[in-house]
Parts: C-alpha cells; structure tokens; sequence
C-alpha cells in the first residue's frame, strides 16, 4: 500500500511536468501582442515594453521561459501578471468559490446520482426506472447553458426560489449553479449506477450471500452497493477536474467570479503566468483525486489489493 | 462540458462466438426473441437479431437518417435562402409563413435550422472519425505491446487526460481565431482540430482495457504459437474482437461533441456567424432568451434531438452487444 502511493506519486511528476509543458506551450503559442491596449488608446512607450519584456523574460525562447517559470514554481512562486498583480493571491480568490461550488455539484451527484440510480436499479422496468431512464438522456443531451438558462429564469427570476446570481458566493447562492454544473454527470451517474447494481445482483457473491439467509436490505445495502459504486467513483473522481476548470458556462450564467471565468478572462488578455499557474493547481488537484479515487477502489473492493 | 467518461462501455471481450441466445426478453425490455433457436449464431447477429427489433434502436436509426439526409442536401426541406434576411421581420414570431419565426436580422429560422444541420453534423463526424482513429491507435499500441510503450502511451494520455475539453478548446481556438473572411470549412477544421485535441483519452482507455483483455485470448496466443506476427495478429485477431466499445463509445461521444460546439460557438468562439449552425443560432437567441424564445428553441429542439438520437444509439448497440445483460 504505502509503497503503491509512492510509486503513484512519482508517476506523476512526468505528467505534471508534461500538463504545465503542454499549457504553457498552447499559451505561449497564443497569437497577438501581450501589451496591445495595455496603455489605453495608444501604442505603449518603447521604455515600457523594454522594462516589461526583460521583467518577464519575453524576449527568449520558450525552452529558457518555461524552465524559469517551473524553477520559480519549485519555488512556490507563482509569479506575477502584467499588472503586477501576484498570480497566487488571484488564484486564492478564485479557487476558495470554485471549490465550494464543485463540492455542492458532487454532492449532487451522489445524493441524487447514486439515489437515483440505486432505486432503479433495485427496481428494473418499472414505472420509475423507464421515467428516469427517459428524463437522463433529455439532460445529457441539452446543452449546459440551456439548462443554465432556463433554471435561472424559472427558479431564480420568476419564482424567486434561488438567487439570481452566485456573486456574494455564499452556499445558498451557489445551490442553483451546483445543480445545473451537476446535471449532465448526475444523469450519467444514475444510469451507471443502474447498470452496476443490475448486473452485480446477479453475480455469484450476492447469490451466495442470498443463501446464507441475508436480509435482503444487508445483501444489497452492503455486499452489492459497495461493488457497484467503484465505476461511479471513477466517473465523480474524473468529474472533480473537470468542474473546476470547466465551469466556464456555469459560472459566467450566474456571474461567478471563480476559476472557469478567470481561466477565460486570461487567455484573451494574455496573461501567460496567469492561465499556467491555474491550471497547474487544476492538475495538481486533479492528479491527487485520481490517487485517492484508486485507493477508495481498495477500500470499496475486498479483491483489490494494491501491494 | 463534462466529459463522459461513465459510458466506459463493459469490455464485452466479443470473445463468445457461439453465444446461445436464451428465450425471452431482450436487453430493452420491448424486444422478444423467438423461443426456439435452430442454429447458434455470432455474437454481432445476435445483436443484429435484438437491434431490429428494438424501439429505441429505430427511432434513433429514423431520427439519424433524417438529419443525415438534411445535412447533405437541405434543399429538399425548403425552398428558402438561408442568407437572405429582411431587417423588417426581425424577431418576429412563427406564422403560416415562416414556421419558426424569424431571427433578429430577419432570416428565416426554419430555413437557417435546416441548412445548420450540415455544420453542426460535420463537427460531430469529423470529430469523433479524428479522436476513434488516434485514439484506437494509441490504445492498441499500449495495450498490445505494454512495458514501456504502454508506460509512454498511458502518461500521455494522463497528461492531456487532465486538461478539461472545453479549456483546451478555447486556447486552441484563441491560438487560431476565424473571422467573417475565413472560409468556412477552415471554420469547421478548426473546432475539429479544437475539439479532437483532447478528446481522444477516454477512446484510447478504452481500447488500451479491451485489447488488454483480448490479448490473452486463446485464439490471441493460438495465432502466436503458429508464427502470426505483431501487425497481423493486431489486424486479423485483436482489431475486430476489440472494436465493439470503442464504436459504441464513439456513437455516444458524437452526440456529446455537436453539443460542445454549441458551447464553444455559445462562448463566441466556435464556428462563427458567416456558417450557419445550431450552435451559431443558439448563440443569438441566447441573448434575447426572454423575449423571443423561438429564436433558441427551435435550433436548440433540434440540436437536443440530435444528441439525444445519438445516444440512444449507443446505448441500444452497446445493450445488443453485452452478453451480460442477457
């Protein structure tokens, strides 16, 4: 086990190394002049652009600009924007929301995913099972910002339910916004949960458990639902990264100032330092879940054994 | 747009030829199969046997063709210039006329919905051809050869696994920015391009699981022992009996990439106003939602039956084709 983490935390250096190179090479690649409308309607003083090209390395090639930016990240230091605003006290504004919002939307996710998908799948071909079947594939079809739109307008502006907009970020402003960012996943999760749960009934383990004489309630509730919930694990583990960098639409619907957003702004200002100091914590973040999701297989799966 | 790695079909192996078809219901509930079976059948006429008779399979089938053929030849639908927009009609709701109202410059919604098919299609077929090729190809490399080929494949599927689709998206799309001169099938490439980029992992797991599993066939180390080398036992062996859920999860997948180019084109990004799609329209009725709904319900009806006819799709063929579920 302990020597499992460690080689899991070692396989990730190359891809961190690999996800920041690649970042900060399509960032790098990005077209345009970075200090276009920097000093409003006018071209910027040739001093300026002098001072901040040396300031920010500008004016050498990208293998010397991305390894003084890793060296400086071994560091802790995140570096700066072109405003001179520290990148890490950004970051520290925009993560915190980002973060709340994320655990709200997977939060979504098991309690209705999961509930969901363990209902119907207890109960097959029934009235339930075909409505949600039907109602799961309607919202992983529609659009993100379709759902995003319609919820706010009926909840949020017509009935009043919810706020409007997430902006004070307090987690009752950001329940709408969670369950919209859930939707999609959560469909996804109720029907693999479904999936598991029907085909794990089946299995020899749970038959054996049955004749021993089991309630009922104890064969599903503990020897079927732990077996059944490891793909869903895999699903809301991978989803963590994805919802904290991919809530763009999300957050700009309900006028969130989280890391979607700033991502965003970042890429059409230019600001290099910026979108590669976010996403590498989003890598971060993402490879850590991805260690802990394995090791809940362990702990879910008696027959997994990482030694 | 999150991406749906849930739909990691089951590795059906493909490896039971002779599967029996026992008597009774098939996987979708509606279907029944004939009691008595004369002969046993493949795998994939099995399948076959159960898909023709399913509900979901033909309405998806229908629903599929009928865009396909509005795709390539949208003349058929209506008489009227897509481009052609009187400023006079503008926002004006559905009349005998014009069934689907009118757009805020005026131009007929029905017309530009159905002449938005093409585009919006060809971003989802182009796509998912680009990410099933490289993706299988990657797979299959790793999962054939393991020991460091598979350590390389796997980390670099990890590495652009942990990217979000929809950021890398839009670096790739501020990197190549289209215009109203571009042409438009520079346009289309470059959302492809966007798109298929990170797209490819979930594919390239998959068939790395499944040829992984059929490796250790029989028939796998059977064709070994009588000399087949690498290339051969790929093709021949390991290709057709690993396909399944890569062709499964591409169908599904098609359906999730016309949607994420309704969102990139919704973040002003995508595909760009002198092309006309779904995603396009969407992007201006989004805007004025509140009003004039018609402007956002009838491209975005269209684009939901779209993804929801691929989907289904993908889950009648991957239900046809696990033998566990029957």
């Amino acid at each position: 086990m302990g020597r499992y983490v460690i080689r899991r935390l070692l396989q990730m250096i190359p891809v961190f190394i690999g996800t920041t190179f690649l970042i900060f090479m399509m960032v790098w690649a990005l077209p345009g002049d970075p200090f276009a409308g920097k000093c409003g309607d006018r071209p910027c003083p040739e001093s300026y652009v002098q001072a901040m090209t040396a300031k920010f390395n500008l004016d050498e090639p990208w293998y010397v600009q991305y390894g003084l930016y890793m060296a400086n990240l071994l560091q802790g230091d995140f570096g700066e924007t072109f405003a001179g605003v520290q990148v890490i006290d950004e970051l520290t504004q925009a993560y915190p929301v980002t973060f709340k919002l994320t655990v709200i939307a997977i939060l979504f996710e098991i309690v209705i995913g999961v509930g969901a998908g363990v209902l119907t799948g207890l109960r097959r071909g029934g009235f339930l099972d075909n409505l949600v079947l039907i109602s799961t594939l309607f919202v992983i079809s529609i659009p993100i910002f379709v759902i995003g739109y319609t919820l706010q307008l009926l909840l949020g502006v017509n009935l009043g339910l919810f706020p409007v907009t997430g902006r004070e970020g307090t987690v009752y402003a950001l329940i709408l916004p969670a369950f919209v960012l859930a939707s999609a996943t959560l469909a996804y999760v109720a029907r693999v949960m479904r999936t598991n749960l029907i085909e794990n009934l089946r299995s020899d383990y749970v038959r054996t458990a049955t004749a021993k004489g089991l309630a009922r309630r104890r064969v599903v509730g503990v020897h079927t639902l732990r077996n059944s919930l490891i793909p869903v694990i895999t699903l809301i583990g991978a989803d963590f990264g994805a919802l904290l960098g991919g809530a763009i639409v999300t957050e700009g619907i309900f006028n969130i100032n989280g890391v979607g957003g700033l991502i965003y702004r970042s890429i059409r200002l230019r600001e290099f330092a910026l979108v590669t100091g976010a996403v590498t914590v989003l890598v971060i973040v993402f490879l850590l879940v991805n260690l802990i999701v394995d090791l809940l297989y362990a702990a879910l799966d008696p027959r997994i054994r990482y030694d | 747009m999150t991406d749906p790695h849930s739909l990691s079909p089951h590795p059906t192996g493909a490896t039971a030829d002779t599967l029996e078809v026992e008597a009774g219901e098939g996987p979708l509930g509606g279907a029944v199969v004939p009691a008595a079976q004369d002969k046993p059948r493949s795998l994939a006429s099995d399948a076959w046997h159960d898909l023709r008779r399913s509900p979901i399979f033909i309405t998806a089938s229908v629903i599929i063709v009928i865009f396909v053929v509005m795709a390539a030849f949208p003349g058929l639908f209506t008489n009227k210039d897509p481009y052609f927009c009187d400023l006079n009609l503008s926002r004006q709701g559905p009349s005998a006329g014009a069934w689907f109202g009118y757009d805020l410059q005026g131009c007929d919604v029905y017309a530009r919905t159905i002449y938005g098919a093409r585009a919006s299609i060809l971003v989802g077929v182009l796509t998912t051809t680009a990410v099933t090729l490289s993706g299988a190809l990657f797979g299959m490399i790793g999962g054939f050869y393991g020991g460091w080929a598979d350590s390389v494949v796997s980390r670099v599927t990890d590495i652009f696994f942990g990217i979000p689709l929809l950021l890398g998206g839009i670096l790739v799309l501020s990197s190549f920015p289209s215009g109203v001169g571009t042409p438009e099938w520079q346009t289309i490439g470059k959302v492809v391009l966007a798109l298929a980029i990170l797209g490819w992992t979930s594919l390239a797991r998959i068939m790395r699981s499944t040829v992984i599993q059929v490796k250790q066939a029989d028939y796998v180390q059977a064709a070994r022992a009588l000399g087949g080398g690498a290339p051969r036992i790929l093709r021949a062996h390991v290709l057709p009996n690993a396909v399944t859920p890569v062709i499964v999860y591409a169908t599904i997948v098609l359906g999730i990439f016309i949607g994420a180019e309704a969102t990139l084109s919704f973040l002003g990004i995508g595909l760009q106003p002198p092309v006309i799609s779904w995603g396009v329209a969407i992007d201006d009725g989004a805007t004025y939602f509140r009003q004039s709904p018609h402007m956002l319900l009838f491209p975005g009806g269209f684009l939901v039956l779209t993804v929801l006819a691929f989907i289904m799709l993908g889950d009648a063929v991957r239900d046809a084709f696990d033998p566990r579920l029957r």
